[in-house]
């Protein structure tokens, strides 16, 4: 008899009408979100503050590289001693002092300026001080040394290196940039969801131990298919409250959107600042289009099948694993111990997916770790975005898939004693001699 | 097919124990077969191998002449002595869910789930979770569950743990009906007394190997111990007593008169007969009292257990 429908029937149901499941639902979009909101508002808020800064500028060599911004605003003070001059500020109450001593050499003059405070002056503003007065020392030093300053800035030339692949398709920096993005977020995603709905999986197995409902269930249903149920009906569960916190979030997303829409629109304008000005040459159109080309670039159809395949797969390979750990021990607390192996790769893969496939997607180790099984799911999907040929992908979804029915075998193996084993904590040995029983 | 139940030489190893050795039974159809042993004997074991829960590493088992498959599950009912049930799910939800998996289509498992909860008067319970209840309350749910699916053969793995004595009762009397009705049960437990009063036949399982079956009352007959518990009186009861001591094995007995008589349990030779016996006591005095000792089962599971 199969029974499968209806064990993830039931696994489905009990999860899905679970009351802190449906809290949990329901709530994380909104704490997000919330969150999100404050973080939005508490970073204007900030913004919208203006420091002024005084500046004394004994040298008399700097004070005219301080241009104005919108949230610094800088003052000379007239020549007086330092004293006065920290009285002075403390009484305005600005930010800060920035005091330049006067020394004969131009040389020895970085060492000489001090920034006096109330309170510790945030890292950004120091490091533009710093580059500014940088630059302008070294400018000065250059005219001192009968270097044409205003030469060398019309010389500068910015470069931007046209990339196309032999096969005539264009490509850009931004290009590995929006690919870096979707490998990681679809690698986070898969590292997630097998931690969450893993312990789930997990959890549900312990129940039915330490209820001891366990010995009446097996003797209708064979144990494979009482875990196989488990972990598709978790699995569904976990699928749905991932729609439905897409769905929720959405809303409230457009919600936000709408009421509060210069808020957003003026961090987006934060940011495309940002980007223009740590790109050489700034023609936002540019920018979008080039965006827009770089999602065009990505293999969309390659990467839809090939994220579902290795995400089915890689996430049943470590919930089988979750679950064969369920049914060994007797309690949660005792589950640390086989919890953390298993991570390790999972872990694993996910630094390798971060800091080696975008630095060479098709390097040795990136190649490797997209063959071994435990690490594949994530770092292939990693890969893709970036053109892996399609013999690559084949051999290691199949090598997945055969090791995920190994491991599905192995876990049921000791599902199977395990669900009936009580009061021992078992030990690597024992698990190991249980697949003999 | 006299026998429902075959279970032939199965032996079972777990690692280096062996859990089982060569052990076969026979149940006959009809019948409340006693399945008896001291703790760790291996008797969860045997049964967990009827369950199909476990298989075993050699022997054969076979339900009504076939040999054990996936068809016979749902011709077992299965009462486990570590048993539970899901702890919030709803006792309605939970009993169909466990009809369902014996094969119970939902509809036929909600009317016998409906006739029997009214039976047992469990009938509002049917939304409650299963953590809103008692114990004894859980065990009646457990137990219509393991009957429900009207199973050839019943296994009940010490049934009565857990319930009152006038539950029980019930649980007894249910037992008995379902026997009536044609089921076959196992019944494996630490109460004597309850085997004495239920089992037809019994095996005696003790570290790993069978070390007796048959009938109860042929079990009894061989455990015989010619031993006579009698109540005389003479007119010269300690002299009579001296008198039987030479001629029998005598030791004295404990049990309520009204007379102040002399008590003593009497052992025959085995050729010697009772009718014998109470002739020779009856031309000595007056017999008030006079009955075989039948061994209780208690006795025989302790003697048989420690001499083996």
């Amino acid at each position: 008899m199969n029974h499968l429908p209806l064990i993830i029937k039931r696994e489905y149901l009990t999860k899905v009408k679970n009351k802190s499941f449906i809290v949990m639902t329901i709530l994380s979009p909104i704490i997000m979100i919330v969150l999100f909101g404050v973080v939005a508002y508490l970073s204007q808020l900030n913004n919208d503050k203006v420091r002024r800064i005084s500046i004394l500028d004994e040298s008399g060599l700097i004070q005219d590289a301080f241009k104005d911004s919108e949230k610094i605003k800088y003052r000379i003070l007239d020549t007086m001693s330092l004293g006065a001059a920290k009285s002075l500020v403390e009484e305005a109450s600005s930010y800060g002092l920035l005091h330049i001593e006067k020394v004969n050499d131009v040389n020895a003059l970085s060492n000489h300026i001090k920034f006096y405070s109330e309170e510790a002056p945030s890292l950004t503003l120091i490091s533009e001080m710093e580059s500014t007065l940088e630059k302008k020392l070294t400018e000065i030093k250059l005219e001192n040394n009968g270097v044409d300053v205003a030469m060398i800035n019309a010389s500068k030339t910015p470069v931007n290196i046209a990339q196309e692949s032999f096969k005539g398709e264009k490509t850009s920096k931004i290009d590995s940039v929006v690919k870096l993005i979707f490998g990681g977020a679809i690698g986070y995603l898969l590292f997630m969801f097998i931690i969450i709905y893993g312990n789930m999986i997990m959890r549900s197995v312990i129940e039915e131990k330490t209820t001891r409902v366990i010995e009446v269930i097996i003797s209708s249903v064979k144990p494979v298919q009482l875990m196989l149920g488990k972990i598709i009906g978790t699995s569904l569960a976990g699928i749905t409250q991932f729609v439905v916190w897409m769905c929720i979030g959405g809303v409230l997303m457009t919600i936000i959107t709408t009421t509060m829409g210069i808020d957003v629109s003026s961090m987006q304008m934060q940011q495309e600042e940002m980007i223009k000005q740590a790109s050489v040459n700034p023609e936002l159109h540019m920018q979008v289009q080039d965006f827009i080309m770089a999602f065009n670039h990505l293999p969309i159809v390659n990467l839809v099948i090939a994220f579902i395949l290795f995400f089915a797969a890689g996430y049943l390979l470590y919930s089988s694993l979750y679950a064969a750990i369920g049914s060994a021990v007797d309690n949660e607390t005792d589950t640390q111990q086989f919890v953390f192996p298993v991570l390790v790769p999972l872990i694993l893969a996910v630094y390798i997916g971060l800091f080696t496939v975008i630095e060479d997607p098709h390097g040795t180790v990136s190649v490797v770790f997209s063959f071994i099984p435990f690490t594949s799911p994530v770092v292939m999907l990693m890969r893709i975005p970036f053109g892996v040929p399609l013999w690559q992908q084949l051999v290691s979804l199949l090598l997945l898939v055969a090791t995920f029915m190994f491991t599905v075998w192995f876990a049921a193996k000791i599902y199977r004693v395990g669900i009936l084993m009580y009061g021992k904590k078992p030990s690597y040995k024992e698990l190991i001699k249980w697949i003999k029983y | 097919m006299s026998n429902l139940l075959e279970v032939n030489k199965v032996s079972k190893k777990f690692g280096d124990f062996r859990a089982l050795n060569e052990v076969s039974i026979t149940v006959p159809k009809g019948s409340i077969f006693g399945l008896l042993g001291p703790n760790g004997a291996g008797k969860t074991t045997l049964i967990r191998i009827i369950n199909q829960i476990t298989m075993p590493d050699t022997g054969t088992v076979r339900l009504d002449g076939d040999l054990l498959n996936s068809n016979h599950i749902k011709d077992i009912g299965y009462l486990p002595e570590e048993r539970g049930l899901y702890k919030s799910m709803k006792v309605g939800e939970q009993a169909l869910y466990l009809a369902q998996l014996k094969g119970l289509s939902k509809a036929e498992a909600k009317a016998r789930l409906k006739y029997w909860f009214e039976r047992l008067d469990i009938g509002d319970w049917w939304h409650k979770r299963i953590q809103e209840l008692s114990k004894g309350m859980a065990q009646k749910i457990q137990f219509v569950v393991t009957v429900l699916h009207q199973p050839k053969l019943l296994i009940f793995d010490e049934p009565f743990s857990g319930f009152d004595p006038i539950n029980a009762n019930l649980i007894k009397d249910e037992i008995l009906r379902l026997r009536d009705d044609g089921a076959t049960v196992i019944f494996s437990t630490h109460r004597m007394e309850s085997v004495e009063e239920l089992c037809d036949d019994i095996a005696l399982i003790n570290k790993s190997n069978k070390i007796l079956d048959g009938k109860l009352i042929d079990i009894k007959r061989q455990y015989k111990i010619n031993t006579f518990e009698v109540g005389i009186k003479a007119a010269d009861n300690s002299g009579l007593k001296h008198e039987l001591s030479q001629k029998f094995n005598v030791s004295p007995a404990n049990f309520k008169t009204l007379d102040n008589e002399l008590k003593l349990n009497i052992k025959i030779a085995e050729t010697e007969t009772p009718s014998e016996l109470l002739s020779f006591l009856t031309s000595r005095g007056e017999v008030s009292h006079f009955v075989e000792l039948i061994p209780s089962v208690n006795d025989i599971f302790i003697q048989t257990v420690t001499n083996n």
